[in-house]
């Protein structure tokens, strides 16, 4: 229930304050929630399997943002920054597709 | 969280698996608002997760080439000056086509000018078109006898000498094939009995024109010689309506024309 509110307060929070993003973070932050999504599902998928533990899902969220925003970072360094970013979006999107994949099982039985 | 243990299929080794039933409990009783530590931390997570897709979201939203990497911004330029090359290549050709075809036209519309022209005098020359402007006009009347056709004809040379045009004589257009012979039924001029008063409508310089006919023993003398009556008047416009068909030449063909190179 906090998480849903947490969610929903955030959105409110960035709508109301409208910030701009800092051009160093440009690159990275699409990257980071992606990769924040995908923990998010981890972390509902671990709650479903009864093995949910909320130290696991502060490390694995911030691990998760900061690894993808690194990779990003060195991508862009070695001057693969692009190709580099679809490869992180395309690993994070089948990451995400196959947790809620497990979480429908759980949910649906389907 | 313990699984509920009517389980559908018993597994002796790993976790049991939860059952749906069990599985919504789990999700109903992670909605209740609880103050754990657990539940905190992810609503403080999924309040960051919200504020950066949001704020991301209007980021894109009005994204203009600023927020592009660099690589990006070099190929977005290097498509951008290609497509002009081809575009000022593509305006000079059309230019150039353009240039062409304007020059083209004029030229055509030159030779068609000059075409039209030839036809006109060609026109005059062969009969074949209407004429009018100044020059004279000649009666014979012949009150008492004949007037022969080589008086005839020798008035038609003098017109001729004189510079003529086009000349008429009655309703015949008379041109540089045109006979007159003596049948016996008359006149006749290419082909037509003509008879008297014999009027002759003739373009060219009056001046010119009147006095070649009045020299002392020229075509009018030889006209009232043949006891032929003459009157010449000069109105200020002749008009030349006859015309004659153009014959096709059958035998002769021009010469083409040499090569000046």
């Amino acid at each position: 229930m906090i998480a849903v509110l947490g969610l929903l307060v955030g959105a409110a929070v960035g709508l109301l304050l409208e910030p701009t993003v800092p051009s160093v973070l440009q690159p990275y932050l699409p990257i980071a929630v992606v990769a924040a999504l995908d923990a998010l599902f981890g972390g509902l998928r671990a709650l479903l399997d009864g093995t949910f533990n909320d130290r696991v899902f502060l490390v694995s969220f911030l691990s998760n943002v900061v690894v993808a925003a690194l990779i990003v970072f060195l991508g862009d360094q070695l001057g693969v920054g692009t190709q580099l970013s679809t490869a992180v979006v395309v690993v994070l999107g089948i990451r995400i597709f196959s947790n809620a994949a497990a979480i429908r099982r759980h949910l649906f039985r389907a | 969280m313990t699984p509920d243990h009517r389980k559908d299929a018993p597994s002796p080794h790993g976790p049991p698996t939860p059952t749906v039933a069990s599985s919504w409990r789990t999700v109903a009783r992670a909605l209740r608002p609880r103050l754990s530590r657990a539940q905190l931390t992810a609503g403080v997570l999924s309040a960051l997760l919200g504020f950066a897709l949001v704020v991301q979201v209007q980021a894109n939203r009005d994204v203009g080439l600023a927020g592009l990497r660099q690589d990006e911004l070099v190929r977005i330029l290097d498509e951008v000056t290609q497509r002009s090359d081809e575009l000022e290549r593509e305006a000079a050709d059309l230019r150039r086509e353009r240039s062409e075809l304007v020059t083209g036209s004029d030229t055509q519309r030159a030779a068609q000018e000059a075409a039209e022209e030839r036809a006109v005098v060609q026109g005059i020359l062969a009969g074949t078109l209407p004429a009018e402007g100044p020059g004279i006009e000649l009666t014979l009347t012949e009150p008492q006898g004949k007037i022969p056709a080589h008086v005839l004809y020798n008035v038609l040379e003098e017109l001729r000498n004189a510079g003529a045009e086009a000349i008429q004589l009655n309703d015949v257009r008379v041109t540089a094939s045109t006979y007159v012979i003596e049948t016996e039924d008359g006149v006749e001029v290419d082909g037509r009995v003509l008879e008297a008063p014999y009027r002759w409508r003739v373009i060219g310089d009056p001046g010119t024109l009147t006095t070649a006919l009045d020299i002392p023993g020229g075509a009018l003398a030889s006209v009232r010689n043949a006891s032929g009556r003459t009157n010449v008047t000069t109105p200020d416009l002749v008009e030349v309506e006859a015309i004659k068909e153009a014959r096709v030449p059958e035998h002769a063909t021009p010469v083409p024309p040499e090569s000046t190179d």
